[in-house]
């Protein structure tokens, strides 16, 4: 029952729902709008696991005065502190809460990526060669795309009487692979899908008793 | 340059996550681990405001009972956090993913396969020089070869040698191709996010630009 | 030839400097090249621009900070241009950390547009859950019943604008400004249900993969990258005459300079590398 009874509404609710998608009556409409308003409720409380993860990592290296713990003391009493100032003072326009958001959380979830603009600098000259015939074309790909994509490359391409060539490339021969490479990941999200439903595909059970 | 204190707050963890550049140092870690906390703070009164009231206290009031049914499914979620009682969650997860599954399967298949293929038919307009011009119908011809020698290229079931292996070839070409586009773009994305911090410090906080 | 060595060898952080100053000495001193419009910026554009009336154009912020300089210009060049026409907006964004973006966005053009109100010229519609694509089905049945209030608590019901828009029937093209594959979700759920025409804005990172999708015209138009928003700015100023400072296109002089300093890197890099191997 732990195992199969889960099996089987996963089954039943899989199938119910691809006949659903056949049938255009107001009932079958109406049927739809329920299931999704009860997966939407129904996925609230899950959050609180989330939650339940992350305070218990830090917690637990604080208890142990494992190294860095209070880089734990500065994540939780900022999610305290940051939830506090939510709840107590209000989400608006202008408020404490949202010029947390703006000028400290923004600026530094920002920063953090911008740095990958740095290392994409330093790995482009020491890692990407030309090593043999399909790398020279990915390469002589990348640099033309690069270059024709900003305004001093189009302003050549425009001189060259070839201003679409890039769009050209991209709407193609790109699109082609890309194209390919996306039929082959739909098949494949297909297949898993079922699998799942059918029952296959149990990675999910996951280990919580038989 | 400018007079909010807020900049300049904005500014300091800016220059907290720069430092990284230089070497791993306190200050990165200490800007690091308050981002986690800020943002995790930042999602409970949001997720209280605008998830919980309207969708659960809202509705509980206006006496639609029948939500009952759905969140006590979703409490059943937070079994996990129960070893012996973990199972129970596989419930909530079981509706979530049959349902799911049977929503996303005739979607998908139809959005993501279907409608690819059918963008891959040649038609008597794409190959007609009255109604588009040669550079497309030169360009729909290459896109077609390509999305078919793609698709060899990742049957797998067939060995790739002789004639199979030839168009299998041409394939990892085009893949090459779509490839050296995709990191000519990617460059061109990770560049933007540094632009956007230096624009923040020249204009937002030294003001020396407009 | 020892000049090459030390250079492919030197340290990191001399690139880092190298990178940071081709990045500053153009906002310093900008060219101001000309920024040249691609048909899927174009058709967005139009799509856009011809919105009926009695419908909305629907402005998905699907992303969070850390894609922040590329998609938040064209979430406001896009909200200027649908202010300056009168057209109708609805706002929202399926991830939570995308709402308070959402907000920042609408008070940075509000500044430039005072008189427009909440319920009458756009409505701002919150969070829900982290499932997107259930919110996407919940929309194309019925906009007031997946939102019953909108961002600042105010029933949708009692709002004038949302009075005529229930579901996708009344929303002219939805946008998706997505850091990640959002954007094929509203092609699967709101393009494949329920036939609404999508658009996307996306980082430069997932342009070309969805190309596929602009030729099926599953997506009616795309701005790919801190160039898309670009062109849409210029497209912007150019057809409505509007004057107002673009972030995006003060960027592309940059762009254009650390691309140019990142294919000399990479050639030089090609050519220690051969001169290395004929050596070998």
């Amino acid at each position: 029952m732990r195992r199969t009874g889960p099996l089987k509404l996963c089954l039943i609710g899989g199938i119910v729902m691809i006949i659903q998608f056949f049938i255009p009556h107001k009932f079958s409409k109406n049927f739809f709008d329920g299931i999704v308003s009860w997966l939407i409720v129904s996925a609230i409380p899950a959050l609180v696991i989330g939650y339940y993860s992350i305070s218990h990592l830090h917690l637990n290296k604080i208890k142990r005065k494992k190294e860095g713990f209070g880089y734990s003391i500065v994540t939780l009493s900022s999610i305290v502190i940051m939830a506090f100032i939510g709840f107590m003072w209000g989400i608006e326009e202008n408020s404490l809460f949202m010029k947390i958001y703006q000028h400290i959380q923004m600026t530094m979830q920002a920063t953090m990526f911008s740095l990958l603009g740095f290392y994409m600098a330093s790995a482009a000259f020491r890692s990407f060669k030309a090593r043999t015939p399909e790398a020279t074309l990915l390469l002589v790909v990348a640099l033309v795309v690069m270059f024709g994509r900003v305004p001093i490359g189009e302003s050549v391409f425009v001189k060259l009487r070839l201003p679409n060539l890039i769009e050209w490339i991209l709407m193609y021969p790109n699109m082609a692979a890309q194209r390919g490479i996306g039929l082959g990941v739909g098949l494949g999200m297909m297949a898993t899908s079922l699998k799942i439903m059918l029952g296959i595909e149990r990675g999910w059970l996951g280990g919580t008793g038989k | 340059m400018s007079h909010d204190p807020w900049i300049w707050i904005a500014v300091f963890f800016t220059f907290c996550i720069f430092s990284f550049l230089y070497k791993d140092n306190p200050f990165y870690r200490f800007a690091e681990h308050l981002l986690i906390g800020v943002a995790l703070g930042y999602q409970l009164p949001i997720f209280w405001k605008n998830v919980v009231g309207p969708k659960v206290i809202l509705p509980l009031q206006n006496h639609e009972y029948w939500l009952i049914i759905p969140l006590c499914l979703g409490f059943l979620w937070l079994a996990r956090l129960i070893p012996k009682y973990a199972w129970l969650s596989r419930w909530p997860m079981a509706f979530s993913l049959g349902t799911g599954a049977g929503i996303a399967i005739p979607l998908s298949l139809q959005a993501s396969v279907f409608r690819q293929m059918q963008g891959t038919m040649l038609t008597k307009a794409m190959l007609s020089p009255s109604i588009t011009p040669v550079i497309h119908i030169i360009g729909n011809i290459v896109m077609f070869v390509g999305v078919i020698t793609t698709l060899i290229y990742f049957y797998f079931s067939v060995k790739h040698v002789g004639a199979v292996g030839k168009v299998a070839r041409v394939g990892i070409w085009y893949i090459m191709l779509a490839f050296g586009a995709t990191f000519g773009y990617t460059v061109m994305a990770r560049v933007s996010l540094l632009i956007g911090r230096f624009q923040f410090l020249l204009h937002d906080w030294l003001g020396v630009i407009d | 030839m020892n000049l090459l060595n030390k250079f492919m060898n030197m340290d990191r952080r001399w690139i880092y400097i190298i990178t940071t100053i081709c990045v500053i000495v153009p906002f310093i001193k900008p060219i101001g090249l000309p920024t040249y419009t691609t048909p899927p910026v174009k058709n967005l554009y139009d799509k856009v621009d011809n919105t009926p009336d009695g419908q909305a154009v629907l402005i998905s912020l699907d992303f969070d900070a850390s894609t922040l300089p590329e998609l938040y210009p064209m979430a406001v060049t896009i909200l200027k241009h649908c202010f300056e026409k009168n057209i109708k907006v609805i706002i929202t964004s399926l991830y939570i950390q995308g709402v308070g973006i959402a907000q920042i966005a609408l008070e940075d053009v509000k500044r430039e547009f005072p008189d427009k109100k909440e319920g009458i010229d756009y409505t701002f519609l919150p969070f829900v859950i982290p499932q997107l694509s259930l919110v996407i089905l919940g929309m194309g049945e019925d906009i007031h019943k997946t939102f019953p209030k909108d961002y600042y608590g105010t029933s949708i019901d009692s709002l004038p604008m949302m009075k005529e828009i229930r579901n996708f029937d009344q929303i002219s093209v939805a946008i998706s400004l997505a850091a990640g594959a959002v954007s094929r979700s509203w092609i699967t759920y709101a393009n494949q249900r329920y036939g609404a025409s999508v658009a996307a804005g996306v980082t430069a990172v997932m342009a070309a993969e969805n190309y596929p999708f602009l030729q099926t015209k599953q997506l009616i138009g795309m701005l790919g990258g801190l160039k898309g928003a670009a062109e849409y700015e210029t497209l912007v100023e150019k057809k409505l005459n509007i004057k107002t400072r673009k972030a995006a296109c003060i960027g592309m002089d940059a762009q254009s300079a650390v691309h140019i300093m990142m294919i000399v890197f990479i050639i030089l890099g090609n050519i220690a590398y051969f001169v290395a191997r004929r050596k070998k």
